[in-house]
């Protein structure tokens, strides 16, 4: 047909043979290539695996990329609710992508412990969508973790941990009273039922006034503190069920002229994570970098294919090294963590919006690998192709603005991560040595951005330290 | 339709005969000489659909007195019987006895109704016994009112949901509904149809004969208190009734079947549908539009059994999970009780595997889908020494019935819901049909594996053939391949603008020689798209050879056309295809 985008027909293979494909699917291309891939094809698949391990025993479910051009995913349906045993190769979440509607499984046995993003809505790739505790007892902890991360979605609905009204046992004992066959179970209806699930509210907290006692969907939605959505028509998508208005001040009258244009995803992915950010004390160290050195040897590999991006990064990633501190983070407010490998995250701006293609090991790959691995990244990023791995593994941010002759910016630290550096442009300036001599150096500017829960002053100031060292004597870095 | 088995056999048999070009002539060649001898291109790809036109069997009429012993085709004959002459049969059959009628059509429904036409056609002189209305269960109590409900379910589905209205970029307020207009609706579509169907018989001359019709011997019938009429041959078509099994109380207004569903007397809270298969589901189409809550009561361990389980899956999707719609699978609906006295219905459920007690439910109303049953008895079936099974009329795969003892009851046939073979109003016709054919001298078997379902819920859901699990199954046993294609309706451009994405279509094939096995289709008017598949299967038409019939851009038979280019046949695939089995 004329008018199927171009793309469809080239979809790569990579598609995670991981997920059951149910339905839909418009190129039949690409269903028969992926059906060809042997689902127990256990190395490839494991490298895909839509469930990172976060802490011990406590998983996201993270939206997957079910395409090269997917950037979101909307939820089409939970086929599990929250409390449901999950065992492993189950299908848990049906996501609708640009093509398809797809069958996510969990890689993991557990319990689906909360649904952060609900049915009908939409999450970018590589966002939480929902969390997996291994066993009951981490259940608790996991709904802490959601909530949390529910909270600053955009889009969520608001936990409805709604407290029991004091009134409400009581008055339900007299219901059970005044039947006259005795004790009667709760009774809701179907709808009522999907509420519930959807709104997380107890069903025991819940005074049904429906013909015999049973528990309408108006009750719930009473119970749940929302303004019962009892329109003349009865909805057909409970999804599309009316969202709260936030408790925010009134927004500010648009003035005459003025247009608004809604976030793409990314943005609003962008936006989100930099509210985020505002729950993290972080302190800026700043420190002056004679580049000369660098200049010369950046001269002398760029033929080579060497970009200063890879410097750079190589450069942080061998400070980090001597510095573990710097490249830990601080997941909870209450302990370190020190990541194993120095996963080097670069600010990238793209297609109006703003990722961060990750180096990961930097510190072992050798500068050629890291520009190659650079330039690969960085392609998959302007088409869109990043898996979430490629850009939510990174341990430390690298933002450089020098090429536009910022000389000192102030980066945000970006969540999960405990230091960011800004880079600024090298500029030629006059030094005067210890010896009184002036000659003229290129100087830049670094600053780090650093969440003070973990990272002191002095540990920046030695962090910097270091990396001054090497950017001032580079030749390690080509070792 | 009959023509297809001429057809199919002519042309896979054709070896090499120069190339005729011209559709239209080919048609006429082709008919007149299909079993004579055989002037067909090699090519297939030539005359696929023409020849079966009706105007190209009537393009050169003298063509077929040369050939003598040519059944397949005949001259449509319009020939009206107007007055009760009682006339001899054939007069060739070697029976010298004169018979009121050459064929009695016992039940006025679509399938009596299509046998008497065709009978008609065949210069037949015909008589229908009916012992209600005319239009049996389809359009009275069935297929009929059902699609005047769905109509209205649709439109307010469609008008209820803002975000599909504000995506078209329109505004409505408040769509509602008045109950008692839908259910005239409902009726008057009813009363439409039946006169239609009265009108068209009266008017080609087929004796309406009112009364219950019994058997009471060979071509001997009976109908009302005491008029015997005689007919050469006997089709029964009595139907079927809804099946409601046993413990169920069924009171016409709490506890209701289809029959008074339709009917739309009262649209409950919440109405707990038992039986998930085709009719339950349209009814919670039509029930959850007009604002009731539905909760199905399945006995298998899936909701839609029957349905490809990958359809079903998709349907379930789209068609339950959103809606205001719960499920218990895996029960029986042991005991039924109809409100009354101030309680609800009570539904007991038990466990369809431990027989358990499992739980009661308490709702508004139930309705009984669970199936149907033959309406067989009183037929006098005894009398001429037939038993029946679960109440079904055993026949062979022409619709002869047979008696006790496994033989042929000569003249005698039964077609339809009553012998069970495929419970359809078209397949019903279909076997009328088929049953005429073979009074009037030409052998012929119909293809069951050809005749479309459809399920008209908001999308539609159509199947022809074989379902996946069906053709592995087929393909295990027999030593052959088996492939799948699908296409997305998202990627169809008709359906997009109807903001109607949602959608899948599936097309279950042998890679080796691209014979159709099975083709189903879940999406917007699936139900209007499944005829370009079934005539591909009734015709033998292979994927190679359509998938270059154009379609009209843009469409959503577009849909077709892609899965059809979607299908990989291998390339030395030119054997013919086998010819179409019966089942």
């Amino acid at each position: 047909m004329a008018t199927l985008s171009p793309f469809l027909s080239k979809t790569p293979l990579s598609n995670t043979p991981t997920i059951s494909f149910s339905s839909s699917i418009s190129t039949p291309l690409k269903w028969k290539s992926i059906t060809s891939f042997s689902p127990s094809g256990s190395s490839s698949s494991r490298s895909r695996r839509r469930i990172f391990i976060v802490q011990s025993k406590i998983r996201e479910i993270f939206m997957p990329a079910l395409s090269s051009t997917m950037t979101e995913g909307k939820i089409v349906s939970w086929i599990k609710s929250e409390g449901d045993v999950l065992s492993k190769g189950e299908s848990v979440v049906v996501v609708e992508s640009d093509k398809a509607d797809m069958d996510v499984e969990t890689f993991y046995d557990g319990i689906l412990a909360a649904i952060v993003v609900p049915e009908g809505e939409s999450a970018p790739v590589g966002a939480a969508i929902g969390i997996l505790a291994e066993t009951e007892a981490e259940v608790a902890q996991a709904k802490a973790k959601a909530a949390s991360a529910g909270a600053a979605a955009p889009a969520s609905h608001p936990v409805a941990s709604t407290p029991v009204p004091a009134v409400s046992p009581p008055e339900r004992k007299k219901v059970a009273e005044s039947a006259p066959s005795g004790p009667r179970k709760t009774v809701a209806t179907p709808y009522a039922k999907k509420l519930l699930k959807q709104h997380k509210v107890d069903i025991n907290s819940v005074v049904g006034t429906g013909p015999f006692g049973r528990i309408t969907p108006e009750d719930v939605e009473k119970a749940a503190g929302i303004a019962p959505s009892k329109s003349v028509a009865p909805s057909a998508a409970p999804a599309a069920s009316p969202k709260p208005a936030p408790a925010a001040a009134p927004a500010a009258p648009l003035l005459p002229g003025s247009n608004v244009v809604p976030f793409t995803t990314m943005q609003a992915a962008v936006s989100k994570n930099m509210i985020e950010s505002l729950s993290v004390p972080t302190f800026r160290v700043g420190y002056p970098i004679i580049t000369d050195a660098l200049d010369a040897l950046y001269e002398k590999v760029k033929p080579k294919g060497v970009t200063m991006t890879a410097l750079l990064a190589k450069a942080a990633a061998m400070a980090l090294v001597q510095h573990p501190v710097v490249n830990a983070s601080c997941k909870d407010g209450k302990s370190f963590t020190y990541n194993a490998n120095i996963n080097i995250a670069v600010a990238v701006a793209i297609n109006g919006g703003l990722i961060t293609p990750v180096l990961q090991d930097a510190d072992k790959l050798d500068l050629y690998l890291l520009s190659q691995k650079w330039k690969e990244l960085v392609e998959k990023a302007r088409s869109k192709q990043l898996q979430p791995h490629e850009y939510n593994s990174g341990t430390f941010t690298l933002s450089n603005l020098g090429m536009f002759g910022v000389d000192r910016f102030d980066a945000i630290l970006p969540p999960g991560q405990g230091a960011i550096m800004a880079v600024g442009a090298s500029k030629p300036i006059v030094v005067a040595d210890a010896d009184g001599f002036f000659s003229v150096k290129s100087k830049m500017l670094v600053n780090v951005t650093a969440d003070h829960r973990i990272i002191y002053g002095a540990d920046l100031a030695a962090f910097l330290q270091t990396f001054s060292k090497i950017v001032e004597n580079p030749e390690s870095l080509t070792l | 339709m009959h023509y297809s088995a001429a057809f199919s056999q002519a042309a896979t048999s054709a070896t090499a005969v120069p190339t005729i070009s011209g559709s239209r002539h080919v048609g006429a060649l082709h008919s007149s000489s299909s079993s004579c001898t055989l002037l067909i291109p090699s090519k297939p790809i030539n005359l696929r659909f023409c020849g079966l036109r009706r105007e190209a069997f009537g393009f050169s009429p003298s063509a077929f007195t040369r050939c003598s012993n040519s059944q397949r085709v005949q001259l449509p004959s319009r020939r009206r019987f107007k007055g009760s002459n009682v006339s001899a049969s054939l007069g060739d059959n070697g029976i010298p006895k004169s018979f009121d009628y050459d064929l009695i059509i016992i039940g006025a429904g679509v399938g009596g109704h299509g046998a008497a036409l065709h009978a008609v056609e065949k210069g037949l002189k015909t008589a229908i016994i009916e012992g209600d209305v005319v239009g049996g269960t389809c359009v009275n109590r069935g297929c009929v009112p059902s699609k005047a409900l769905l109509a209205v379910s649709g439109r307010m589905r469609e008008l209820q949901s803002e975000h599909h209205m504000k995506a078209l970029g329109l505004q409505v307020h408040a769509a509602g509904y008045d109950r008692q207009g839908v259910a005239d609706h409902a009726n008057n579509l009813a009363t439409k149809i039946r006169n239609n169907l009265t009108n068209s018989m009266k008017a080609l001359g087929v004796d309406i004969l009112t009364g219950v019709g019994t058997i009471l011997g060979p071509q001997k019938v009976k109908f009302g208190t005491d008029n015997i009429v005689t007919a050469k041959d006997i089709i029964i078509a009595t139907g079927s009734v809804p099946f409601v099994p046993k413990g169920i109380e069924v009171d016409g207004k709490t506890v209701i079947t289809s029959d008074h569903a339709l009917k739309l007397e009262f649209v409950p809270d919440w109405i707990a549908i038992v039986g998930s298969g085709y009719i339950g589901l349209e009814f919670s189409d039509v029930y959850t539009a007009l604002g009731s809550e539905v909760t199905f009561i399945e006995a298998l361990d899936q909701l839609m059994p029957g349905f490809d389980p990958e359809i079903g899956k998709l349907a379930q999707r789209v068609l339950v999970n959103p809606r205001k719609i719960d499920y218990h699978t895996g029960v029986f609906a042991t005991k039924i009780t109809p409100a009354k006295d101030g309680k609800p219905v009570t539904i007991e459920l038990i466990d369809a595997k431990t027989k358990e007690p499992k739980d009661t439910l308490e709702v508004d109303a139930a309705l009984i889908a669970t199936g149907r049953a033959p309406f067989t008895n009183g037929l006098g079936l005894e009398n001429i020494n037939v038993v029946t099974q679960r109440g079904f009329v055993p026949v062979d795969e022409r619709m002869r019935v047979t008696d006790a003892n496994g033989n042929l009851v000569p003249h005698l046939y039964c077609i339809g819901d009553a012998n069970g073979k495929m419970m359809l109003a078209h397949a019903a016709s279909a076997q009328g049909i088929s049953v005429v054919e073979q009074v009037t001298g030409r052998d012929h078997v119909l293809n069951h594996l050809s005749i479309p379902a459809a399920c008209f819920t908001h999308p539609e859901i159509s199947m022809v053939g074989l379902t996946e699990p069906q053709a592995r199954e087929k393909a295990e046993k027999e030593g052959f391949e088996v492939s799948v294609a699908k296409t997305s309706f998202k990627a169809n451009t008709k359906a997009l603008a109807e903001n109607e994405g949602e959608g899948l279509a599936k097309l279950i094939y042998r890679p080796d020689n691209g014979e159709i096995l099975g083709v189903h289709i879940f999406g917007l008017h699936a139900a209007d798209l499944i005829h370009e598949a079934s005539n591909a299967i009734a015709l033998g038409t292979r994927i190679q050879d359509i998938k270059f019939a154009v379609h009209a851009h843009p469409t959503l038979s577009e849909v077709l056309d892609e899965l059809f280019k979607a299908a990989k046949v291998k390339d030395h695939a030119s054997n013919p295809v086998s010819e179409p089995v019966a089942v």
